[in-house]
């Protein structure tokens, strides 16, 4: 009977773990260098007021119970050793570069900023005014974002950003926006939000790689008016993401097109969270992951936290999470759909698959779907389960090496997350690293 | 259960004719008239002396009563559980009798002929005849139908106690004891303190706790090693008086290579005052034993406004302690006004294996929020969900539910299903899984839909001149089928008229 304690409650909670007090979030919030704010000024204070209501999360909140919130939650991290320079994954794409360095944007080392039909500027300068285009956008989908699930580290973003881009883009732009992101200080705990409007028509890929910091916390709130396309393309390796939360909230306008793709190789504790509201008619809305996470760096757990909420008709959505995993790391997905009342003829759909390569890791799911319409089409799909041995004997049974075998079947294995980018060269640039990677630890 | 439609169907040409004209010759709620009958009450309210009072009432030993305290004492220290996508007012657990026994029970009938004929006629009325009959198998001609008719041993519930138990000779014979629970816990003691509990704590949530500290009666079952129970048995469940909870609990004890197909049924009558219903249902399957466990609840709804029906919390466990358990839910819930239910495997033995196939329909102002839990411990252990989910009217239909794969349950396997459809723009359909999944060698897989009617398959019933409701009926059928399936036959029956009248007035 030594499991009817694990098995007692109808739904498993995390035990043991209490609730963080007042005490532990005024800790953390003294740790950081509060900003002020020119014109988010008003939106810090509203900040201040939510998370003073909310609190820190616990590890018994429903909504950690397969990440623990405790290295988010501490005042500091732990410092972190700095990386050498290495080539980014976009150097041989013709693109426009932002730099960051500990989350402090770069201007020297940064591309020129007067590229047509945009217009960028940081936060941190821009936040010295009173006014800006930017006023009512910057926390407000982050706010908006709140319900009904408290994100308190959303919250706190909003509060604590010290810098972050300010892009608005009012027509198409040829060049992808590449913010490429460095560290120095081994005890950078950087907190970025970035604020993108699209205006009517405009397009936008916007890039982003590179280590944040010992610890980060970004934003990235995401505006397209009627008709606008926006494609994100993340890529976190080891050295880049050791302890992080990321944050995509994005209010996606009639007919506009969201589009977005992380890779995620090895790093540590990742959780991202992605709040999509597809707000006009006929919109999309794409949000996509490939993980490759091996426990042998120390400890891999990679937290993909997504919620779509349908508020209008024939929109479709598309969550595809892909997670191969090995040495004891951990995937985790939280997925949901939300049709609301009257979003008919809402086509949502939704994969979560874990590849685990050997005993002791895990995969965790739980893909929701909460649906108040009827003329929907709405599905999900989530498996689990170790490489499949009959592919892998048709692939030996034909001369390929084993190791060669398992490259191709996880290359196979994530495709469906990568078909989710749609620029060639964008995807090649990644499949071209993940082939690297794969077959030099296929080696070793 | 037999199924009593009030005219016998002569030929069945398929299901769906069969439904269609179930539709049409059927109320709504056929179940909701009450009989009239002298009930002796405790008082109102629950505390220790009502605790005791219903141990008293039972002449149950010391160890009963202290079982029932402890589990009282933990109860008041825990806070009713939220998580469940359900909106109901909040229940005020003062304001309901614990305990009401028809009069005549006051001293239990030795034999079912002692019995109060009002209360035997409402088994009657119901299609429950408290004697020792054949039970002609559903409708004639159905697939499958055994020539002969079939024995059912029948417990009936009463409110709280047990009215009587059928075949309980015949059954012994076969060395399967069929009794209520607290006869068993008079005449069983030693099984009693050995299983009960120890599949579902008296800790284990709020309304199991509720339920371990005043639960009145319920069935009790043991089928001995390697017995076959020579007939199926079933426990009845009739809610009667007014303001009074029903507490029951089960426990089925299926010992090394025996099998059992056990059925449960229960209805109230229509009242405007919402009741509570907080059972616990227990089975121990020990090695190479089997169980199926097959439900149609159809507890009073509430009206179309949402007035009254029964609030159903219930706790249902199955435990496969032993290597080659199996156990098989089959679920039917058309009724409730809030169902809040996961019938769970716990898959313990190595090569066990549990199945969950499950219907929920809720119209109207109904709220369901059922599913299951498979928890895998043991090597090589299987499990399948099939769950149907239809939303109709303004309700919610949630299904939530749990497969876990612990690092020790390796090359197990599990295969889930859940299918929604929606009636209609004004209800809601949703799916909450977690899935658990802690070693390499297993397999999980996990599909879920949502869809509404498909007006193809509407168009073409329509275009053959049957008209929209029984359309509807007709492609539900079709929707909810694999789950019918595996259900025994008498069920099926009932289950496929009631998948048709929980509908009826949702279209159009």
């Amino acid at each position: 009977m030594a499991d009817t304690a694990v098995l007692s409650a109808q739904t498993p909670a995390v035990e043991g773990k209490a609730r963080p007090g007042a005490s532990a979030l005024s800790a953390r919030l003294e740790a950081l260098d509060l900003p002020q704010g020119g014109f988010t000024a008003a939106a810090r204070r509203d900040a201040a007021e939510r998370l003073a209501s909310m609190g820190l999360p616990g590890a018994r909140d429903e909504y950690w119970r397969y990440t623990d919130p405790a290295p988010f939650n501490a005042p500091r991290p732990e410092p972190l050793s700095v990386p050498a320079r290495d080539a980014s994954l976009f150097s041989d794409i013709d693109r426009l570069t932002l730099v960051f360095v500990d989350g402090v944007f770069d201007a020297a080392a940064s591309d020129d900023l007067s590229a047509e039909g945009l217009q960028i500027e940081s936060l941190a300068a821009a936040d010295r005014g009173a006014d800006h285009w930017a006023v009512g956008l910057y926390g407000t989908l982050e706010a908006a974002g709140q319900v009904p699930v408290k994100r308190p580290f959303a919250v706190l973003n909003t509060l604590a950003a010290r810098d972050g881009l300010l892009i608005r883009v009012t027509g198409p732009v040829s060049r992808p926006l590449h913010v490429l992101y460095r560290r120095q200080d081994a005890a950078a705990d950087v907190v970025l939000h970035h604020v993108v409007k699209l205006e009517p028509g405009a397009e936008l890929t916007l890039l982003e790689t590179g280590g944040i910091g010992a610890r980060s916390n970004t934003m990235l709130e995401v505006d397209l008016a009627a008709g606008a396309r926006f494609h994100h393309i993340s890529s976190k390796r080891a050295d880049d993401a050791k302890l992080g939360i990321g944050h995509i909230f994005a209010r996606v306008g009639e007919g506009a097109l969201f589009k977005s793709f992380a890779l995620s190789v090895n790093g540590r504790m990742m959780r991202n969270e992605g709040v999509i509201e597809i707000a006009g008619d006929d919109a999309v809305a794409h949000i996509a992951a490939a993980v490759l996470g091996d426990g042998d760096e120390g400890a891999f757990h990679h937290d993909d936290t997504v919620f779509i909420t349908h508020a209008a008709e024939r929109c479709e959505s598309r969550q595809v999470f892909k997670k191969v995993l090995k040495n004891g790391a951990h995937g985790i997905f939280q997925g949901k759909i939300l049709v609301k009342p009257g979003a008919q003829k809402t086509d949502g759909y939704q994969i979560s698959q874990g590849l685990l390569l050997d005993e002791g890791s895990q995969f965790l799911a739980k893909p929701e779907l909460e649906i108040y319409a009827d003329d929907v089409k709405c599905s999900h799909g989530s498996t689990t389960g170790a490489l499949d041995e009959t592919a892998m004997f048709y692939l030996r049974s034909r001369g390929v090496p084993r190791e060669q075998a398992i490259v191709l079947l996880v290359l196979s294995f994530l495709a469906d997350a990568l078909a989710e980018i749609e620029n060639d060269e964008l995807r090649d640039a990644i499949l071209v690293r993940l082939d690297e990677w794969l077959t030099t630890r296929a080696k070793g | 259960m037999s199924v009593e439609t009030g005219e016998a169907i002569e030929v069945r040409e398929g299901v769906d004719r069969e439904t269609v004209e179930t539709v049409q010759n059927m109320g709504s709620y056929k179940y909701g008239w009450d009989t009239e009958i002298e009930m002796d009450y405790a008082p109102k309210g629950i505390n220790e002396d009502i605790v005791r009072l219903i141990s008293e009432k039972n002449a149950e030993p010391e160890w009963m009563l202290e079982w029932r305290l402890a589990a009282f004492r933990r109860w008041q220290t825990m806070v009713e559980p939220k998580w469940a996508m359900l909106n109901y007012p909040v229940i005020d657990y003062q304001d309901q009798y614990y305990y009401a026994r028809p009069k005549s029970m006051a001293v239990k009938p030795k034999s079912l002929d002692e019995v109060d004929p009002k209360l035997l006629a409402t088994y009657e009325k119901l299609g429950i005849p408290l004697k020792e009959q054949m039970i002609l198998a559903g409708i004639e001609g159905a697939e499958g139908a055994p020539a002969e008719g079939r024995k059912v041993a029948v417990d009936a519930v009463f409110d709280s106690v047990s009215v009587g138990t059928t075949f309980k000779d015949e059954l012994a014979k076969a060395g399967v004891i069929f009794c209520s629970i607290s006869e068993a816990i008079r005449e069983h003691p030693e099984l009693v303190k050995k299983y009960l509990g120890s599949v579902v704590p008296q800790s284990d949530n709020f309304f199991a706790t509720l339920n371990s500290a005043v639960f009145s009666d319920g069935s009790f079952v043991y089928v001995p090693p390697g017995t076959r129970c020579p007939m199926e048995l079933s426990t009845y469940f009739r809610i009667n008086a007014e303001n009074t909870g029903q507490f029951e609990r089960t426990l089925i004890i299926a010992d090394k290579g025996a099998y059992v197909s056990y059925l449960e049924g229960c209805t109230a009558p229509k009242r405007d005052v919402a009741q509570l219903h907080a059972a616990v249902v227990e089975i121990v399957i020990l090695e190479d034993a089997e169980v199926k466990y097959s439900t149609v609840q159809n507890w009073f709804p509430g009206d179309e406004e949402g007035k009254g029906g029964i609030y159903n919390f219930v706790t249902k466990r199955a435990d496969c302690r032993e290597a080659r358990a199996k156990v098989m839910w089959t679920q039917v819930e058309t009724g409730s006004a809030i169902t809040w239910k996961y019938p769970s495997c716990i898959l313990r033995g190595e090569e066990s294996q549990g199945e969950f196939y499950s219907i929920a329909i809720a119209n109207n102002m109904q709220q369901a929020d059922t599913g299951t839990k498979m928890i895998h411990l043991g090597k090589n252990t299987r499990s399948r969900i099939v769950s149907k989910g239809i939303s109709a009217g303004k309700a919610q239909n949630t299904y939530r539910g749990l497969v876990s794969m612990h690092p020790r349950a390796t090359n197990s396997r599990n295969y889930t299903q859940c299918d929604s459809l929606l009636i209609g723009d004004q209800c809601g359909a949703h799916t909450v899984p977690y899935i658990e999944v802690k070693n390499t060698s297993s397999r999980v897989e996990h599909e879920a839909t949502t869809s509404k009617v498909d007006d193809d398959q509407l168009f073409y019933c329509r275009a053959r001149g049957i008209d929209e409701e029984a359309a509807v009926a007709l492609v539900v059928n079709g929707f909810c089928r694999e789950v019918l399936q595996a259900l025994p036959m008498e069920f099926a029956m009932e289950a496929q008229s009631l998948v048709a009248i929980s509908l009826e007035g949702s279209v159009g």
